[in-house]
């Protein structure tokens, strides 16, 4: 087993440089540059000479790549082309008002959906069930900026319960921090619940079918402990999978909800660098996000491999 | 006369109301192991379940009464039935593979039973896991029951199942087909063990199958059903030698059929058709065929007989060419064969036809049956339209389906009909070579034997040649010329069918045949006996 989790994290890593040649390569072909979007449409052939060569726009692709590779690798972003000042700066703290909602949301969202997942299988056919459904649905097939306003209406305006936007700023309190980000979480909660919900239900539902639940039954088994003790454990790997990948979500997708409730996260960070061509701003985002991506994709596939009985117990050995 | 179980009238229906058991009643004595014998779809695994006041798949008891101990299944509430299952009736699936949870170690889930049921603390519940354990003799009694299900085998699991039944101390074991998943030197070690066991507690048990040799070995009296309804009951004695009923006749004298039949047919041979040269392969990194030598002529049945993981159909699969070898070749009618059927020119691949162990997953469930057969004539003999209707037509008469047939899809057929349809698929291309993979196995025995019947017809008409691949030694004394043993990817014997029968010269060959269950009441004894001495 050890072989295999060493093989899918070295998997990992090469996926992961593969995502920095995609960033640079990617960000080299974007149309224009950030010399002409400073300078503008006055800009003379000549100034915009000058600043790409004061930018290091003018080495060759292949150098400014390992040499933004080797910054990356040691903590380096480099420097914003707009602003001067280091990416790093810039970017960690937004990077962690990303980090610090999407915990906010995930660790409501993440146990509340697995369990009346796990319930709705175990009810399947009752009223609950059937609500639980049709609810997900509704959820899932709403947009996120819609359902953001929707609760900005009921919740804020209507009610004034909570604040409309998700102001938050250093120094803030525990207190103040809840409330003015709740809106956001409840937003986020709500869409990435629907699709943990209903992935949980049909997988624990799939197993239900599988002989040893009869088994199980006819030992005289009550349904819950059926559902919990048998069902569930055989049910682990793939909702660890839509797990991961929901809270990767929660991480590397919430643009429009940082948008809707103007919250100073890296999605936000990452759209307003892109306008402004602010390349080592964009890549040092995108970096961010496809790690993310691609460590939550590493730690989901590990945990199916180590959840799996048949490789944490090898036949040949003594259990 | 103490009754442990009373049925009466019982009757069980789909949840769309369809009829499965039309009335059954029975009573089953203390410490007595009634059989319930039939093919499939008779009813004996929904008599077994509706007992324990369980309905697979929806199914429920629509009438009738279930007498367990006194108190009436049918009638009970769910928690009433909770509290009996398990504790006073167990149930002993076929596949025990299947049975047992993947995620957790064997003892757990014995243990499960009586710690939820709270008939005993948890060491009492470990110590009587451990005699158990020690009277189905498994391996190291004190620390088996650590493994996972996947950790054993599959003989040692099927006993494991058994000791989870008896995890309760139960009054009464349903056995659903427990050794039927075995192989045969396998099914006999457990058959043994498993009546030492059921004697040992003066367990009574219903034991189902569909094999009257084994339930011959291990029980009192024996229930024919047939289509959900009884055909008839008597002690073992009387339906095996005095059956009254001409259904029950039919299904013993098969069975005599099938363990006495001369050993052996004697077809005229032509040249060699089949060579396959000191053949090894592998799965991935692990060898599966070592150095395989085989030569098929023209008109014979060759028979390759072998338990699980014999190699036998890895071979079928290299000379069809699904699986490439890593040395040796394979050479058919004097040329050498390519390795892949990729690389095998269309006429190539007519010549060599194969057919399946399971009809069920063979057919294209959105076929009908005419065009299923109708491609091969397309592809192989250019047959369209009026001239592929009429050869269908043909090949449907000659293998004993009626022409209507053709507009059906595989769903409306039956499981032998099915099977004749694969063979009418092989047929329509004109092989020469006829690969059969255990193709009796799925079936039940009246239709296997049918079956049987057809290939042994077509080859008296059509003079085909056949590589049989199978485990059941009855198959292979009835129809083949010559015999191929194998085991572990070796050869151990080949020989003339009547010689191999009559005088085997591998002591592997020896046991496999010695395995084989007799219609003979004594024959579990004799075996016992023999070993003994």
């Amino acid at each position: 087993m050890g072989s295999l989790i060493a093989k899918r994290a070295g998997l990992g890593l090469l996926t992961l440089w593969l995502v920095s040649v995609l960033v640079f390569a990617g960000t080299e072909i974007l149309p224009g540059d950030v010399a002409g979007a400073i300078l503008g449409q006055s800009a003379t052939p000549e100034s915009l000479a000058a600043l790409r060569s004061e930018l290091g726009l003018d080495v060759p692709a292949l150098q400014r790549y390992f040499d933004w590779l080797g910054g990356i690798l040691t903590g380096d972003m480099g420097r914003s082309m707009a602003s001067g000042q280091p990416v790093a700066g810039l970017l960690w703290p937004r990077f962690w008002n990303t980090m610090a909602l999407a915990a906010y949301a995930g660790v409501i969202a993440v146990p509340l959906a697995v369990g009346l997942g796990i319930l709705a299988a175990a009810k399947r056919g009752t009223i609950f069930d059937r609500a639980a459904n049709i609810a997900a649905l509704a959820f899932v097939s709403l947009p996120e900026y819609f359902l953001g306003l929707l609760l900005v209406l009921w919740l804020s305006v209507k009610t004034g319960w909570l604040p409309s936007l998700a102001d938050t700023y250093e120094g803030m309190g525990l207190a103040a921090w809840f409330n003015a980000t709740t809106l956001p979480m409840l937003v986020l909660v709500m869409v990435t619940m629907a699709q943990i919900l209903r992935m949980t239900r049909t997988t624990v539902l799939g197993v239900m079918d599988q002989p040893y639940i009869e088994t199980a039954f006819l030992k005289g088994l009550k349904n819950g402990r059926v559902v919990m003790r048998h069902a569930a454990p055989n049910a682990a790997a793939p909702i660890v999978n839509v797990v991961s990948f929901n809270i990767a979500y929660l991480i590397t997708g919430v643009v429009l909800v940082e948008a809707v409730f103007n919250y100073n996260g890296l999605g936000r960070f990452m759209v307003d660098a892109v306008s402004k061509r602010d390349l080592p701003m964009v890549q040092a985002a995108a970096m961010i996000f496809g790690a993310a991506y691609v460590i939550l994709n590493m730690i989901a596939d590990i945990a199916a491999i180590a959840l799996n009985p048949r490789l944490r117990h090898p036949r040949g050995k003594e259990a | 006369m103490s009754d442990i179980l009373r049925i009466r009238d019982l009757r069980v229906a789909t949840a769309e109301g369809v009829e499965l058991l039309h009335g059954v009643s029975l009573d089953l004595e203390q410490g007595e192991i009634l059989g319930l014998i039939g093919e499939s779809g008779a009813g004996k695994s929904t008599i077994g379940l509706a007992s324990m006041g369980y309905g697979r798949g929806g199914c429920r008891i629509s009438g009738g009464s279930i007498e367990l101990a006194g108190h009436d299944l049918a009638s009970s509430t769910r928690s009433e039935r909770e509290a009996v299952r398990g504790a006073r009736i167990a149930y002993v699936a076929q596949s025990a593979a299947a049975a047992f949870n993947p995620a957790h170690r064997l003892e757990r889930q014995i243990m499960e039973g009586p710690l939820r049921h709270g008939l005993m603390t948890a060491g009492e519940a470990r110590a009587w896991m451990i005699e158990l354990f020690t009277a189905l003799g498994l391996p190291e009694p004190e620390t088996f029951g650590r493994r996972y299900p996947h950790q054993v085998s599959g003989g040692q699991l099927q006993r494991a199942m058994v000791a989870m039944a008896m995890s309760c101390k139960p009054d009464i074991l349903v056995l659903d087909e427990p050794t039927t998943a075995l192989d045969v030197t396998t099914q006999i070690e457990v058959l043994l063990l498993l009546r030492e066991t059921i004697r040992k507690y003066g367990t009574s048990a219903l034991y189902i199958t569909h094999d009257l040799a084994v339930i011959a070995q291990v029980a009192d009296r024996l229930m024919v059903l047939r289509h959900g309804a009884e055909v008839e009951t008597g002690t073992t004695e009387q339906i095996l030698a005095a059956p009254r009923e001409e259904y029950t006749q039919r299904l013993v004298s098969e069975r005599q059929a099938s363990l006495n039949a001369e050993a052996g047919a004697h077809h005229r041979t032509g040249e060699e058709i089949l060579r396959v040269d000191r053949v090894s392969a592998a799965y991935g990194k692990t060898p599966v065929l070592h150095e395989v030598d085989l030569s098929v002529k023209r008109g014979e049945t060759v028979a390759i007989v072998g338990e699980s993981g014999s190699g036998k159909s890895t071979l079928a699969r290299l000379v069809s060419g699904l699986l490439t070898p890593s040395a040796g070749q394979v050479r058919f009618d004097g040329e050498a064969l390519p390795e892949s059927y990729r690389k095998r020119a269309p006429d190539l691949l007519r010549r060599i036809q194969l057919i399946y162990q399971l009809p069920d997953v063979a057919l294209n469930p959105r076929q009908t049956v005419g065009e299923t057969i109708g491609r091969p004539l397309q592809t192989f003999r250019g047959l369209k339209g009026r001239a592929q209707r009429d050869e269908v037509a043909r090949l449907l008469d000659l293998i004993g389906l009626p022409v209507e047939m053709a507009g059906r899809l595989p769903g409306a057929l039956s499981g032998g009909q099915k099977q004749r349809v694969c063979i009418a698929r092989a047929l329509a291309a004109e092989p020469d070579l006829m690969i059969c993979d255990e193709v009796t196995s799925a079936l039940d025995p009246l239709v296997a034997e049918d079956i049987l019947r057809l290939l042994r017809k077509l080859q008296d008409e059509l003079g085909m040649t056949y590589l049989f691949i199978t485990h059941d030694l009855s198959v292979v004394r009835r129809l083949a010329d010559r015999t191929v043993v194998m085991q572990k990817g070796r050869i151990v014997e080949e020989a003339d069918t009547a010689t191999l029968f009559d005088a085997p010269g591998d002591p592997y060959t020896r046991k496999l045949l010695d395995s084989v269950p007799q219609l003979d009441r004594g024959w579990l004894d004799k075996v016992l006996a023999a070993r003994a001495s």
